[in-house]
Order: structure tokens, then C-alpha cells, then sequence
């Protein structure tokens, strides 16, 4: 590191002079200080903002807050029942069903999606020839509308032994599987397909993140005698580890709010063996033609938020010293 | 930091702000003014159907502007979708003129929900008329009809000539024991490769199959009504279905692959010739003639083999209810629709011959029978009305038209009846998908999940 640190520093420019230090503004501004520093102006340029997350993010979760200790099917007028919702919600025996096959599900797309891109990045950048091609190509999956991607998937899963998979799978001697059609395949079958969905953006992230790696590190690396292995897990890895972390706390929290899957492809089925969290809670809202239990599916999704917000300050906390 | 406090108060003072203008925006909603001109009503439409279809209904429409010319009607398309009902009718965007299921009926109304139009219902005719059984469930507790029957539907056993002949079958003696189902259904599967017997599982639709197993085979879901409803899940006839489809799905493996079946799908698939058998509505031809172009020769449908004490065939149905947010002025206009649209082409010889005679240019089937709303005599007055006219297979629905009007028929469970089904969604799904799956111990847990839903309503 330092033999290739120490010529480079030597033909560095100066740096720049240090700049003025900033004149010195009190904590507590006048209107008309506040004014003449552009104030008004920035109000109104942020105010589309303000007024888009307000209707559109902020507002909904401050009627989920309301309505999470209220019992209302949003036609009559609401009551009050404190914690009465998430009670309920404690004690359904479904709850613990949704939490262990959302976690399921995360540690499958933990396993098999998140090292997958980075494989594929990896090899991606080390291409010479028609990187834009494969970098398409991989991209292509993310390109399909999500609910087009289900309902393909959904042909090729088909469980007779004519379906798409069970053809091919029959060409080996295999099969045919139900995939879909049992609990205990079913979920994994949905990892595939999620993976597939999403890998593509994941891909393109990682390789925007190895254009940042300087070449000089491979060189050294390479004047140390290191392999592509070597190269990989002691220059590209740590190279990544900013961009590693976030990807992995962004998948941990998609992945639990799994829904699009388990709802078009089972509809938490069979057996419930793909019920999740999310579905759980739309089951609580639109289950029932007659209204549903909005207040249940409120305070299951502000406990849901809850977790994944102090999941993630936790996460940021401990990953902190070797983020940077 | 104290800087970071006032910038996250002045942030909460705008979300509330804006929050407080939404609220104020919603709350000072009024209802509508009485139109003192020509009124607009829009009216549903199935989603989904064919031009030719399109075109008979707007046809009709036109009809009825012609005969009302203070009223414009305008058309949305609709289909009632458990999943979607209680949303589109929180967010005001339902037609106002809109069906439900008879199981809704009776909540909605409680809880005033839908508007009540029973003054306008009463000054109809015939409004005395409706079969008591079917009629109760648009009634409210007085007996007010806030919700009109249009039509109803006993479950039937739904077949494929096709694949009963390809079987060695007789498509004209269809089974008429759970018995013979069964052994029907291994026969298609052993010599067609297709489902013998198919079974919804989904959405609802699981429990709503289960349910009428149930009752064909004498027992019941739920027992009383009200706050004294109790689960009887746990039953011997139930048992028996289970095990019945136990067996057909792990012994003779006759069911098929498919086992995530809901009401759309299934008739997909029973339409494309991939299902021997299965039960549903009794009036479920027209979805499968329209919306899934099948064969009208393949079609066959036959009564629900009724076996033990006590025995029916479990009966629904759809009313026409209006929007609560309709004017009082739109509510007349509405019922007018419903009368028109719904119910004249059944207690009207003009208007049965009219609607028929569109129907059958636009090649949109004629004749389908069906469980009749008022007595069995007006609807075989209808029937000979149209006759000219009818371009289904009536053959085809023999089986079912010579024993429907013998078989006793039981509505839904009364309380929480989606729900009820939803939790025996699940039931259903275990015993075709786990080899080893345990009946009684899956009804025992449905059993209390059920209990504590009607419980809490």
C-alpha cells in the first residue's frame, strides 16, 4: 500500500489554502436576518417537498398511529381502544407463523441473493469484451414489471409434469415437484424468483462501486504475488464494504417486508407456509369483505416499522468502525 | 441538538398542519345537494366480459334512458372481490348501483353501510313476493329490504362431458353419491391424465367448498345465529369431506397438481379441459361461456349428492345494493335501474323477451337456470317467456333441473361468513399438500379460531 501511496503523495498538487473561517451567525436569527439569508426562498423551494411527503408519506403514517389504537372499518365513526390492537395482534397464533416464514425467507434471500450479485459483478468487471451486454442482460429481470415477472414465473412453476421446470428437470430424470403447491418448497421457490426480480439492480450498484476501486491496488496486489482470490477477498471486498453494508441492511429490510410474492404467487399458502409479516397484516385490512380489522393491521405494521428501525440503528451502530 | 429539536418541531408543526387541512378537507364533506334536473347514476358492469356483451349491456342502458330521460346512466366496471370490497367501499369509489354477496347483506346494512332504499323497494310490485329465504338476506331487522335479490344459485357439481366420455363415463348419468365422485374421478384421472375432482382453496373459496361438503353431507359450520352462534367445525360430516379428499388426493391421486385454486382460476382451468369435476355456484355457466369461451357441449352440471340426516345444498346468492353516499334523488334512480336491469326480465314478459332478445343477437347465453328468487312458478313463466330465445345446452342441465327445486336449501353461516372461510382456507390446503396431515387435530385449531371470530362479532 505504502510503495504505491508514497510516489503518488510526492506528485500530488498542493492542496488549497484553508478556507476563511465562516462569519459567525447567533444561534437565534431575526426574522428579518432569516430573510436576508435567503430563508424565504429555500421554504419555497422545499415547500412541493414538504407538501408531497406530507400528503402522500407523513400524513398516512400518523393516521396509521391514530388508527392503530382505534377500532374502524373508515365508514363509521371510529372508537378508541387503546392498546386493544396490538394485543390482538400479540395473540394471534398466525403472528408467530408470519414472523418465522418472513425470517425464513430473509435468510434464504440472505444465502442465496445477496452473494449472488456480487459474484456476478465481480466476474462482470473482470470481462473485457461486451461488459455493456451482460450488464443488460442482467439488468434485463429488473426491467420486467413485477407482477408480468410473477405471472411468468407462475407458468414455469407450474406443477405438472408439462410445466416449464418439471420439463427440464425431466430431461435429467427428475421431478416432476409440486414447487409451488408444497409447504415446504414453496418458499424457496419464491426466493428464486425474488432473486432473480431484484439481482439485477444489486448487480449495477456493485459494479458502479468496483469502478471506484483504483487499479494501482490490483497492481500492487499483483506485485505481492496475489491470485484473483486473493485479489478479490484482500483488495475488491474491503473496497466494497461501504456499499456491501448498505445493500445488506436494504435486503434485510425489503426481504421483510416481503409481500408481492407470497400474495400472487400462494396467497400465504398452502397452509400458510408463506404467510409473512406483510401478509399477515393485509390479511388483517382486506381479508374480510366487511371492513377488516384495520386497527390490527395499523398496529402490526407500526410494530413491524419498529423493529426494522431499531434493527437498523443497531446495525448502523456495530458496522460503523468498519464501514469506513 | 437543540437546534435538531426545533427543526424536527417545526417539521411536526407542517406534517400536522397538513395533516389538519386534510382532515378539515374530509370533514367538512357534506352530502350532495338534491339535483333539481336530470340525475346521473353509474352502474356496474362485470369486468372482463367480451364486446358482445358490452354491447347488450349498453344496449340496455340505452333502453333505459329512452324510458327514463331524466336520468343518465353511466357504466364502471365491477366485480365484487372479497379482498378488495371493504377498500373500494371505505374509499367511496363503488358505482352506486353495485352487487354484493348475500353473505354481506346483513353487516352492511347494521351497519348502515349501504343506503337504505327500503321505501323505494316497497313501492315495486312484486316486492312482497321474493322467496322469505332468499329475501332475508337484504332485509334488516324489521324486514325493510335495503338490499334487492337478483339472482341465486344453489352449488352444483359442474362437469366436462368431454372428459367423462374420454373416461368411459356417461356424461348423462352423472355421479349421484360422494362414491361415485369419487370412483368418476378416478376414472378421468386414470384414463384422461387430467384433475378427476378439483377443489378451490384460496381466497376464501376453500372454506366456501368445505362448507357445502359439509352441509351435502349433514352437517353444519356454524350453529345459531347472532350471540349465540357457535363453531361446530369439529363435525363427523366435516370429517368425513376431509378425509374424503384425503383419500382422492393421496391414494388415488386424482385432484391433480393444482392445489391453489380460487373461483377464477378453477373455472379457468375447467373451461381449458383440465378438470373433470368440481363444485361451485350452480349458476356458473355464464362465467364460463363469457369470461372463459368454453365449450357449451363440454358443459355439465348436476345436484350435490346429499347424503346423511339433515342433508343440503349449501345456497347464496347476489343482491343489488346502492351506495350510502347516493342522493336521495340518485337512490330513486337507482332502484329504477335494479328494477329495470335486474328484475323486470323476471317478473316481465316484455321486458324478459327484450333483455333475452339482445342477449341472444349478441351471442350472450340465454336460458342458464338457476335458483329461481321468487317462487318456482314465476320462474318457469319466465322460462317459457324466453324460450325462442334460449341458446344454452338445456339438455346439458338436466341433471341439475330435475332434482334443484327437491333439494333442501341452506344458506351460509350468518355471522362473520368470509372469515369463517378464510380460516378453513388453510384446512383445505394441509390435506391436499401434506401427505401426513392430521384432521382432527387442523379442525381443532380452526374450531377455536372460528369460535373467537364469532366471539368478536
Amino acid at each position: 500500500m505504502t510503495t504505491i501511496s508514497s510516489p503518488l503523495r510526492a506528485t500530488a498538487p498542493a492542496p488549497p489554502p484553508p478556507s476563511p473561517p465562516r462569519p459567525h451567525h447567533s444561534r437565534r436569527r431575526t426574522p428579518r436576518q432569516w430573510l436576508r439569508d435567503g430563508g424565504l426562498s429555500t421554504l419555497i423551494i422545499a415547500c412541493p417537498m414538504i407538501l408531497v411527503f406530507g400528503v402522500f408519506s407523513w400524513f398516512p403514517i400518523g393516521r396509521a398511529l391514530v388508527m392503530s389504537v382505534q377500532e374502524t372499518n373508515l365508514v363509521t365513526a371510529p372508537a378508541f381502544v387503546g392498546l386493544d390492537n396490538f394485543v390482538f395482534v400479540l395473540q394471534d397464533p398466525l403472528l408467530g407463523k408470519a414472523v418465522t416464514n418472513t425470517l425464513w425467507f430473509a435468510l434464504l434471500a440472505l444465502v442465496f441473493g445477496y452473494p449472488l450479485p456480487l459474484a456476478a459483478a465481480v466476474l462482470m468487471s473482470e470481462v473485457r469484451r461486451m461488459r455493456g451486454l451482460f450488464s443488460a442482460l442482467a439488468y434485463l429481470p429488473v426491467v420486467v414489471p413485477p407482477v408480468v415477472a410473477v405471472l411468468l414465473w407462475k407458468f414455469f412453476y407450474d406443477p405438472s409434469d408439462t410445466g416449464v421446470f418439471n420439463t427440464i428437470a425431466g430431461w435429467v430424470g427428475l421431478g416432476p415437484y409440486p414447487w409451488l403447491q408444497d409447504a415446504t418448497s414453496a418458499m424457496p421457490s419464491l426466493v428464486l424468483e425474488a432473486t432473480w426480480a431484484a439481482a439485477g439492480g444489486t448487480v449495477i450498484i456493485y459494479l458502479a462501486a468496483l469502478v471506484g476501486v483504483r487499479t494501482e491496488l490490483y497492481e500492487a496486489a499483483e506485485v505481492d504475488g496475489a491470485g484473483v482470490w486473493r485479489k478479490i477477498w484482500h483488495v475488491t471486498l474491503p473496497q466494497l464494504r461501504g456499499v456491501l453494508f448498505i445493500t445488506l441492511i436494504l435486503q434485510v429490510i425489503g426481504t421483510a417486508q416481503v409481500f408481492l410474492e407470497p400474495f400472487l404467487f400462494t396467497g400465504g399458502g398452502p397452509n400458510n407456509a408463506t404467510l409473512t409479516v406483510l401478509m399477515l397484516i393485509y390479511d388483517y385490512a382486506f381479508g374480510s369483505s366487511l371492513g377488516g380489522n384495520y386497527g390490527a393491521a395499523t398496529a402490526l405494521s407500526l410494530m413491524l416499522a419498529g423493529v426494522l428501525a431499531v434493527l437498523s440503528a443497531v446495525y448502523f451502530r456495530v458496522t460503523r468502525p468498519w464501514s469506513s | 441538538m437543540k437546534s435538531a429539536q426545533k427543526r424536527a418541531a417545526i417539521a411536526l408543526v407542517g406534517v400536522l398542519s397538513v395533516a389538519g387541512t386534510l382532515t378539515a378537507c374530509g370533514s367538512s364533506e357534506e352530502p350532495a345537494a338534491e339535483p333539481t334536473g336530470p340525475v346521473t347514476i353509474e352502474v356496474a358492469i362485470d369486468a372482463g366480459l367480451e364486446p358482445e356483451a358490452i354491447a347488450a349491456f349498453e344496449e340496455r342502458v340505452l333502453q333505459f334512458e329512452k324510458m327514463n330521460p331524466d336520468i343518465q346512466v353511466a357504466t364502471k366496471e365491477f366485480t365484487w372481490s372479497g379482498t378488495t370490497f371493504a377498500a373500494e367501499l371505505a374509499g367511496g369509489t363503488l358505482p352506486d348501483v353495485f352487487p354484493i354477496p348475500f353473505t354481506d347483506g346483513r353487516a352492511l346494512i347494521e351497519r348502515e353501510q349501504i343506503a337504505d332504499i327500503s321505501d323505494l323497494v316497497a313501492e315495486l310490485p312484486y316486492a312482497d313476493q321474493f322467496n322469505p329465504t332468499i329475501a332475508e338476506a337484504g332485509q334488516d331487522a324489521d324486514g325493510g329490504i335495503w338490499a334487492v335479490p337478483i339472482s341465486a344459485y344453489n352449488q352444483g357439481l359442474h362437469y366436462n362431458r368431454t372428459l367423462f366420455e374420454e373416461a368411459g363415463l356417461d356424461p348423462d348419468n352423472p355421479p349421484a353419491t360422494w362414491d361415485e365422485v369419487r370412483a368418476a374421478a378416478q376414472a378421468i384421472a386414470d384414463e384422461t391424465g387430467q384433475a378427476g375432482y378439483a377443489h378451490m382453496t384460496q381466497s376464501n373459496t376453500g372454506g366456501w367448498i368445505l362448507t357445502t361438503e359439509t352441509y351435502a353431507l349433514g352437517g353444519r359450520i356454524v350453529e345459531g345465529e347472532g350471540e349465540e352462534a357457535t363453531a361446530t367445525v369439529d363435525n363427523d360430516a366435516t370429517v368425513q369431506a376431509l378425509e374424503m379428499l384425503q383419500e382422492m388426493r393421496w391414494e388415488d391421486d386424482s385432484m391433480g397438481a393444482s392445489f391453489l385454486y380460487d373461483w377464477s382460476t378453477i373455472n379457468q382451468d375447467f373451461a381449458a379441459g383440465k378438470i373433470g369435476m368440481y363444485v361451485s355456484g350452480g349458476a356458473n355457466y355464464p362465467n364460463l361461456f363469457t369470461q372463459n369461451q368454453m365449450n357449451p357441449d363440454e358443459y355439465g352440471v348436476t345436484v350435490l349428492p346429499l347424503e346423511g340426516d339433515d342433508a343440503g345444498t349449501l345456497g347464496g346468492g347476489t343482491l343489488a345494493a346502492v351506495s350510502s353516499a347516493a342522493s336521495e334523488a340518485e337512490q330513486a334512480a337507482a332502484v329504477k335501474w335494479i328494477d329495470f336491469y335486474y328484475i323486470s326480465k323476471l317478473t316481465d314478459q316484455e321486458a324478459a323477451v327484450a333483455e333475452a332478445e339482445i342477449a341472444a343477437r349478441t351471442d350472450q347465453p340465454v336460458g342458464a337456470p338457476a335458483l329461481p328468487i321468487f317462487d318456482q312458478a314465476t320462474y318457469e313463466q319466465q322460462q317459457s317467456w324466453i324460450k325462442d330465445f334460449v341458446n344454452v345446452p338445456l339438455e346439458n342441465f338436466q341433471p341439475m333441473t330435475e332434482q334443484m327445486f327437491d333439494q333442501p336449501v341452506i344458506p351460509e353461516p350468518a355471522v362473520a361468513t368470509q372469515d369463517v372461510y378464510a380460516a378453513l382456507d388453510p384446512v383445505v390446503q394441509a390435506v391436499l399438500t401434506d401427505k401426513d396431515a392430521d384432521i382432527d387435530a387442523l379442525l381443532a385449531d380452526a374450531q377455536t379460531q372460528i369460535q373467537g371470530l364469532l366471539d368478536r362479532s
